[in-house]
């Protein structure tokens, strides 16, 4: 289902949502916002049918079920009583005519702030508390310095490989800003700052990048691969877009658990033509799970540009086709992030379903390391949306109009953030690497006798041969 | 050893081999093996696929977390019927119906095995698993690993596995070696009531992602089965063999479906003067090498069984395994005897032909002890 929503200027408005039935009887409710600008909260006044009930859906799939709500309401109602089919009735119609591939207007898209970091007048959104909107700023900023100092590393050889979160850093800190400690995160690999957030320490990043001894991966994992079950953030795996079902299945446990916690994952735009993104969000929907699907529509999977990864307009559109409720955000507009996130998480958990929130914005950086996205996409593209779209500049613009922040603690900070992360490279470094048994363990919940016996040989042959090993495994 | 000696007895002294045999047999000094010793004299019989829903019955009773998820598991009672009678005792919420995602529902289970519930996934068969091996392996196998030990799977992806009969080429191939490869999953293959029962218990209470590969034709076939097999509480250790029949000439290695045939070619080599030892594998990950070590040592002759492809097959990893701990004990080369080497044809005649018979593992065995066989085509 998708919310459609009307701007209109003036002091209130409302918004109508219309639901296309599924195999409960048909229902629909309005969704009203309280008006002005400033106003405390956005709330809903929904009266849908009773909760998801555990259990009920699969009986009446096989029962037809009485009529639907149209979407295009202004056809011949009266004239059509419609005709059974499993899954509802339907209203027929002589006309043979297809629904376009495309609508004429694409989907639009919520937004609070404007390029230049004012809020637009008509914008209905929450208030934010000098707090945590300072809190969400050096968030941001911790990010993009965390991110320069770490691909300077790489390029100096003491990485093996860093991925960036450039253009995305309001993505990252807005929405983990909105959720709470005890929403499960399930990451693709470009959420860093939503770890940032929940505490993960700068050298507790550079830890797990340079594998020691402190890495909670143990070393096990390629750099950006942070994992910590103690933040809620889930290790993460390199395969695109399989966390998604693994999100929906968490999401059904919790839903066991009935806390007041949703499962949250994050996917970038190429993820949504893997298998798994259909099958998740199809499955969630039927299994009405408490999951916030987030797109991070960035334009780019590595050089696939959008136009070659899908056809339909984005992926917000995608959410109606699985019965999902979908919105379309700018992803480079902390507010609008932060407002969105917050209203989805509630809607998850208050009313046990999926939403799909599409976050509009664009990839600063190469997709790693190992690439070089200049050699795809034009130079001056990166520029325009390195300077006049940059999140973190248009969000700076608002705090410091709010007189929230200045020129000086940003020079300040910027600085002591950089050092931080040098200073975290350098002790890191002297870190010790993990035990040579640290190889073995883990692969099972107790360490198997092969095992056991294929370090005893390793160990042995490191004995024998010592000047074929490196002198940094602790053995 | 044995068995050489049973052969320079009976070629010195023309005795028939059968007289030879017994002959040998009186000299050992360890109890005769009889077949089927090893059933205990409880006389209650209980079909495969009763023993697995029982199994689970019990495990889901015991355990809120462990829930059922997979096609048809549900309202249908099961596509094998596996799961019967689970829905109606646990509802919905615990006996999952799924849409046709098999990818979709292995990561599904996976996710919900990261956060605390205990899933067993149900493949309608492991050809379908295909759709949703990145799972099994990059999310399920790996994870503990990778993530240091924070996330653990306690998964059990179960169903029909191997040839059934006349379901074709891409309803037809074992799994066993593929998974078996993979560090961080435990494989299991049943063959009895016993070991479906024992096994899945023992699957279900384990941290770790376990594949239960089952076969679809033993689902239907009886067992005696114990008092103790019987409990709620029975459970089989993970990585044991079974020596289902005793026999010092040949050790031959089985599991599933083909422990059946094995144990029928065992009777027939009886009549022949070869004392078979047949050893139900039990789980192909951990092999257990130690128990197959040991009856090599003992009888010095090997022949693999397995319905899977020959190459890098299960036979394969046994034969490697033997050469490196028990070179010096081989009194022949090792037979392995699996599936041909096509995907499996549909036509009755030809299905026969492409897996093995027991008469293919009675000529190998024979083969094995140094006899002369008739030139036959082989599977």
């Amino acid at each position: 289902m998708a919310i459609w929503l009307a701007g209109r200027r003036g002091a209130s408005y409302c918004v109508k949502a219309l639901i296309s039935t599924t195999f409960r009887s048909s229902r629909s409710y309005t969704t009203a916002f309280a008006s002005n600008g400033n106003s405390d909260s956005l709330f809903f006044c929904g009266n849908s049918s009773s909760a998801a009930v555990f259990g009920s859906q699969r009986f009446e799939s096989t029962k037809a079920r009485q009529q639907l709500d149209l979407l295009s309401s202004d056809d011949d109602e009266e004239q059509n009583q419609g005709v059974d089919f499993p899954g509802g009735r339907v209203a027929f119609t002589s006309e043979m005519s297809f629904l376009p591939e495309s609508s004429e207007k694409r989907v639009q898209c919520y937004r609070v702030l404007d390029d230049n970091g004012y809020p637009l007048s008509s914008t209905q959104f929450k208030h934010v508390s000098k707090e945590l909107a300072v809190k969400m700023y050096r968030g941001m900023v911790t990010l993009q310095t965390m991110d320069t100092t770490l691909y300077e590393a790489q390029r100096q050889g003491r990485l093996s490989f860093y991925v960036t979160s450039y253009g995305e850093e309001a993505i990252n800190l807005a929405s983990a800003a909105a959720l709470g400690f005890d929403d499960l995160i399930l990451p693709q690999y470009r959420e860093a700052g939503v770890l940032l957030w929940r505490g993960f320490t700068l050298q507790e990043f550079v830890n797990q990048c340079l594998g020691n001894k402190n890495d909670y991966g143990k070393g096990r994992q390629m750099p950006i691969h942070y994992g910590s079950n103690k933040h809620n953030y889930f290790t993460v795996s390199s395969p695109i877009a399989t966390q998604l079902p693994q999100a929906v299945g968490v999401a059904y446990s919790l839903k066991m658990d009935k806390k007041d916690a949703c499962v949250v994952t994050y996917f970038g735009d190429g993820s949504t033509s893997e298998g798994d993104f259909h099958a998740s969000l199809n499955f969630a929907a039927v299994m009405e799970v408490p999951v916030v699907f987030i797109c991070r529509n960035n334009g780019w999977a590595i050089s696939t540009p959008i136009t070659e990864q899908f056809r339909s307009d984005g992926i917000v559109v995608k959410g109606q086709a699985y019965g999902i409720r979908s919105i379309r955000v700018d992803g480079n507009d902390a507010l609008a992030i932060y407002n969105a996130v917050g209203v989805a998480r509630e809607m998850a958990i208050k009313e046990q379903r999926p939403i799909l929130i599409e976050a509009l914005t664009y990839r600063v950086g190469h997709h790693s390391t190992s690439d070089d996205s200049t050699k795809y996409r034009p130079v001056d593209e990166i520029e325009h949306w390195k300077t006049a779209r940059n999140p973190v500049s248009i969000f700076r613009k608002w705090v410091q109009r709010k007189g929230w922040w200045s020129d000086e603690e940003e020079s300040e900070f910027r600085a002591n953030v950089r050092k931080q992360v040098m200073d975290a490279i350098q002790v890191g470094e002297k870190i010790e690497k993990p035990p040579l048994a640290d190889m073995f363990s883990d692969v099972y919940e107790e360490v198997p006798s092969n095992l056991m016996e294929q370090e005893r040989l390793v160990r042995d042959t490191v004995k024998r041969h010592p000047q074929d090993y490196p002198t940094n495994i602790p053995l | 050893m044995w068995g050489i000696l049973s052969q320079k007895l009976g070629a010195a002294r023309g005795l028939s081999s059968q007289v030879v045999g017994n002959y040998v047999l009186r000299l050992r000094l360890a109890p005769s093996a009889m077949p089927m010793r090893h059933y205990s004299s409880a006389t209650k019989e209980m079909t495969v696929r009763d023993a697995l829903n029982s199994a689970l019955d019990e495990e889901m009773a015991a355990d809120p977390n462990v829930f059922v998820m997979g096609e048809e598991v549900g309202e249908y009672q099961g596509a094998y019927k596996i799961t019967k009678g689970l829905l109606d005792k646990y509802g919905p919420e615990r006996v999952v119906d799924t849409p046709i995602t098999e990818a979709g529902f292995a990561g599904i289970g996976v996710g919900s095995a990261y956060h605390g519930l205990r899933p067993v996934i149900e493949f309608m068969t492991f050809n379908f698993s295909m759709q949703a091996i990145d799972h099994i392996i990059n999310s399920a196998a790996k994870s503990n690993y990778m993530s240091a030990g924070q996330i653990n799977v306690p998964i059990v992806f179960r169903g029909p596995n191997g040839p059934a009969a006349g379901v074709g080429a891409q309803h037809s191939q074992c799994y066993g070696a593929w998974y078996g490869s993979v560090p961080g999953l435990k494989v299991l293959v049943p063959y009895s009531s016993e070991d479906a029962r024992g096994l899945l218990k023992a699957a279900i209470r384990d941290p770790d992602p376990v594949v239960f590969l089952e076969n679809e034709l033993l689902y239907g076939e009886t067992f005696p089965i114990s008092a103790e097999a019987l409990d709620s509480s029975f459970c089989l250790p993970i990585g044991k063999a079974k020596i289902e029949r005793e026999g010092k000439d040949i050790t031959i290695t089985a599991f599933s479906k083909m422990v059946g045939y094995a144990l029928k070619a065992a009777e027939i080599l009886e009549k022949e003067g070869i004392n078979a030892e047949v050893i139900n594998l039990r789980s192909i990950r951990p092999l257990d090498r130690a128990t197959i070590n040991a009856s090599v040592r003992k009888t010095n002759r090997l022949v693999t069984v397995e319905e899977g492809f020959p190459q890098h097959g299960v036979g394969a990893e046994i034969c490697a395994t033997v050469v490196e701990d028990s070179f010096g004990y081989l009194d022949a080369p090792v037979e392995r005897i699996a599936g041909a080497d096509v995907p499996t044809p549909y036509a009755a005649n030809l299905e026969r032909m492409a897996f093995p018979q027991i008469e293919d593992i009675v000529r190998a065995a024979k083969r094995a002890c140094y006899r002369s066989v008739p030139m036959a085509a082989s599977a």
